[in-house]
């Protein structure tokens, strides 16, 4: 602890040095904490307002109290959609994670030199737009795609599938789009794993699945958890997939606020519907806090 | 009411094509912003040192528009480009039309805006071209006597098919709505604004302005049914699943079709029998813009019969400009019907006009809630 704390230099004065201590968290803190309050805190703030105003008729609000939009929200359509929303979001954490955590294992016990360029692939899908990742899938999905193509090719079908606008369609596009963002954090926490501790498992008899899960899964919980969340967060507000892949007709939460802004100009609502989206994540992000405390706190003492 | 001294006067001199504003003023001010006459132009505004910002959906006029008028004019456009309808108002709207002078859009979105306040009428005196346009065009143009837009384009909506990929052409919007076993998951139709209501008020008998609510709820209950059997919503890309084979059956514009038609002679155009709608896009300027003198420029290039031409042969809809009509060739109204002999057709069906603020409420709740359903 002590060692780190010799950058104010020892000359100085004291003055200066506390000067300095003062200035050097604003300096590094600051640019962070401005972008948050002009770009998150201001924006929330904004909506919290426009959830009680009436909407207005060319989008914007009439600044009119009105507590219509939360009984509107409760209409069983609206439920739906989040209903649904929340579904193909956990459908498609889960997927992520059962493809991600044995990627992650087998990174992690790759030879140092191939991990990196293992991890390297993983992120390299990233480099190209999001949206022509994404366009690729009605490509290799469409009745008259690749996909299509090969299957009737080969002979295993006569008759073309519907895959593409299809609620599977959407969560393909999900998780195609965020698995990287569950395999990275997978990956730090596999690697970390103190083989010892598993040797000592196997040394006392536990079988390879007991290991796993008695040892293994609980010390890579946070990976888990922060995996899950980096993959559910952004799924469950996309609408750029559910358009593309979903035909439109597979309308996630995202899409409903999307349309609210910029189709049926009704601010309010959208406003409504988006907070709620906030609450949902905020719970979320508490939720995660716990686990990571409860696995990694006591450790730290 | 806007027949006294407000008019301005024209000196102009025999104009070489286009110069609309060698032209004169208004006699004097009296631009409160409220009122619904046209503002005065200044007559010796000196169009090369004005630029203008002109919003139009992507490839709907010529690419070269911005060369044609500083050629015939020496003002400046700079082209930005706008999604939909909805979008455009969200843009004029959002920033009070700051940043934007001239706007493309369709007439019941312009007709809106027009009673906001936000477009400018037009002082169709000043405009060289304007007579060049058919009167059944401009007068839907006129919003409480005053005129709002140019006409630009206009024609309908109804179904676009695969001929070959259809046991039976359709005849009703009704075979869109509720397909036949082997066309289910095969159509599309619109999703947004007035079109995506358009064929189950047609196949109900309704108006495509209706502002009844059990008209409009009884709408909704066929298009949450007819929904399952659909391939996708889709108001830009049909034409490509319908070359492609995807699709059957799309809703479509009778233009956009043609993109089809171009690519296979398969794909044809219906409009269905219990009737459609008879569309019209138009440019408007905002009242908001500093330039008018360029914008006012900008739309009498358009209405040129040579550039007018243009959007028809190469837009392939139907264009209200009588004198632009005689340069489009023989061969491209021999191709596309819906230039040539089915072009009364095209433009026969109910005018869609805006619905007024609380209707215009109601249609976006139903569509959301159908396409949420």
């Amino acid at each position: 602890m002590t060692s780190t704390k010799q950058h104010g230099g020892l000359a100085r004065p004291s003055l200066g040095a506390r000067l300095r201590r003062g200035v050097e968290p604003a300096v590094l803190l600051g640019p962070g904490l401005l972008f948050y309050a002009a770009l998150v805190a201001a924006p929330v703030l904004l909506v919290t307002g426009y959830m009680f105003a009436r909407r207005g008729r060319f989008g914007g609000v009439e600044w009119e109290l009105s507590l219509d939009n939360f009984s509107r929200v409760t209409d069983s359509v609206y439920l739906e959609v989040f209903r649904e929303s929340l579904g193909l979001a956990f459908v498609a954490t889960l997927l992520a994670l059962l493809i991600g955590y044995p990627t992650a294992y087998a990174i992690a016990k790759l030879p140092p030199r191939w991990r990196t360029v293992a991890l390297v692939l993983v992120v390299v899908p990233f480099w190209t737009n999001f949206l022509i990742r994404v366009y690729a899938w009605i490509v290799l999905l469409n009745s008259q795609g690749l996909l299509n193509d090969l299957l009737v090719g080969i002979g295993v079908t006569d008759d073309r599938f519907t895959l593409l606008y299809t609620p599977g369609a959407v969560v393909v596009g999900l998780v195609y789009s965020y698995l990287p963002l569950m395999i990275l954090p997978l990956y730090a926490a596999i690697e970390k794993v103190d083989e010892d501790l598993l040797e000592a498992s196997a040394d006392l008899g536990a079988g390879r699945v007991r290991t796993f899960l008695g040892v293994q899964l609980p010390l890579t919980m946070p990976g888990v958890v922060t995996g899950s969340i980096l993959v559910f967060v952004p799924s469950l507000g996309n609408f750029v997939v559910p358009e593309l892949l979903g035909g439109g007709k597979t309308v996630m939460v995202g899409n409903l606020i999307r349309d609210q802004f910029l189709k049926a100009q009704d601010w309010p609502f959208g406003s409504v519907l988006a907070m709620i989206v906030v609450v949902l994540l905020v719970l979320l992000f508490l939720g995660q806090a716990w686990v990571t405390r409860r696995v990694e706190g006591p450790a730290r003492g | 009411m806007s027949t006294i001294n407000r008019r301005p006067r024209r000196i102009a001199t025999a104009a070489v094509l286009g110069t609309a504003l060698t032209l004169v003023l208004a006699a004097c001010g009296g631009d409160d912003g409220s009122s619904a006459e046209p503002a005065a132009l200044d007559p010796d505004a000196d169009l090369s040192k004005q630029t203008i910002v002109v919003s139009n959906w992507e490839a709907y006029m010529p690419e070269d528009i911005a060369e044609r008028v500083k050629e015939k004019t020496g003002a400046t456009v700079k082209i930005t480009s706008h999604a939909t309808n909805e979008d455009m108002v969200a843009k004029v709207t959002g920033s009070g039309g700051e940043g934007l002078d001239v706007v493309f859009g369709s007439q019941p979105y312009l007709e809106a805006l027009s009673k906001a306040g936000l477009i400018e009428p037009l002082d169709t005196d000043l405009l060289d071209n304007w007579g060049n346009l058919e009167s059944a065009a401009t007068d839907t143009a006129e919003v409480d006597g005053a005129t709002y837009w140019a006409p630009y384009t206009w024609g309908t909506t109804g179904i676009c098919y695969r001929a070959d990929l259809v046991d039976e052409a359709p005849t009703s919007w009704r075979d869109l709505l509720e397909p036949t076993d082997a066309n289910k998951g095969k159509v599309t139709m619109m999703g947004t604004e007035r079109w995506a209501m358009l064929p189950a008020l047609k196949a109900l008998g309704y108006s495509v302005n209706t502002t009844d609510e059990d008209e409009l709820a009884e709408a909704k209950e066929l298009m949450v049914a007819a929904k399952p059997n659909l391939l996708a919503y889709d108001d830009s890309t049909f034409y490509e699943r319908l070359i492609s084979g995807e699709a059957t059956m799309t809703e479509a514009w009778d233009g956009w079709c043609n993109y089809g038609t171009g690519e296979d002679e398969n794909i044809k155009f219906v409009v269905p029998e219990e009737g459609s709608d008879l569309w019209t896009d138009g440019i408007a300027v905002l009242k908001s813009s500093k330039n008018k003198e360029a914008a006012y420029a900008f739309i009498d290039t358009i209405l040129d019969a040579e550039t007018h031409a243009w959007v028809e042969e190469n837009i392939l809809y139907n264009i209200p400009n009588e004198a632009a009509l005689e340069l489009v060739p023989a061969e491209l109204k021999e191709q596309y019907e819906t230039l040539g002999t089915r072009r009364e057709e095209m433009l026969s069906g109910e005018n869609m006009t805006d619905v007024g603020d609380d209707a215009a409420a109601l249609y976006n709740q139903i569509i959301t809630e159908v396409t949420a359903s």
